[in-house]
């Protein structure tokens, strides 16, 4: 509750410049912060799935590695995208 | 490959023998520099000395994040399959905090231009990415889809 009455001084006293960049910035840490949670699950799931299927058949793990490693690439690619939003917009 | 025999618990599998990923990793890495003077001269005709640094800059980061995410998957692979899923889990949390530290060591640095740097880690990521596939998926598929020549 401090730190919110701080900031809401803070943003009582701020010019308007000083608003905006700080709207910048939290915004670009909610952008970041979201576009790395869909990509975290997608990952889980495609690493999860792709482990059962190494469990149970392990002759074919080669080709189930190679996949999911560049399944996870792909999906990483969710995240990269945020972070250049992240960094285009704030900090 | 010489994988170890099937047993059925991820927890006590693990896979011996040659890691694709850094098979696939290292052919990225030789393909982003081959590309990398390329994509580092047209960042640099459109934003200047700055944006060409920026665009190395960020080559390096894509090609350095592909290396450690194939590295982590090998070494844990070779241990246990139960490891290797948590090491790929965390190591996405661990590889995104490395990529804003890296960008947060040089936002200030008077070379950074940062639509360069962002254009540049979307476009290697992604291009190397595909490039990558398109040799994989057709030798996943032979003898139907194998590479000819030409390709």
């Amino acid at each position: 509750m401090e730190a919110m009455s701080h900031l809401v001084n803070a943003a009582g006293t701020s010019t308007p410049t000083e608003l905006k960049a700080q709207a910048a910035a939290s915004s670009a840490g909610f952008a970041y912060g979201l576009a790395a949670i869909g990509p975290g699950i997608g990952i889980g799931y495609l690493v999860g799935k792709s482990v059962e299927a190494m469990a149970r058949q392990p002759e074919a793990a080669g080709m189930v590695r190679t996949t999911m490693f560049l399944g996870i690439a792909f999906t990483e690619a969710l995240a990269l995208i945020g972070f250049v939003v992240f960094i285009l917009i704030g900090l | 490959m010489t994988d170890s025999p099937s047993t059925g618990s991820p927890m006590t599998t693990r896979l011996d023998g040659a890691a694709p990923e850094v098979e696939i990793s290292r052919d990225m890495i030789r393909r982003g520099l081959i590309v990398a003077p390329v994509l580092i001269a047209i960042c640099g005709a459109v934003w200047g000395m700055d944006g060409a640094w920026s665009s190395a800059y960020g080559v390096a980061l894509v090609l350095i994040n592909f290396g450690i995410a194939a590295g982590l998957i090998a070494f844990t692979a070779r241990i246990s399959l139960g490891l290797m899923m948590g090491a790929i889990l965390f190591g996405y949390l661990i590889r995104l905090g490395l990529v804003l530290l890296a960008f947060v060591l040089v936002k200030d640095a008077s070379w950074m231009s940062r639509p360069s740097l962002g254009l540049t880690v979307i476009v290697t990521h992604l291009g190397l990415l595909v490039w990558e596939l398109k040799y994989v998926a057709a030798s996943l598929a032979f003898p139907g889809l194998k590479p000819s020549r030409s390709n």
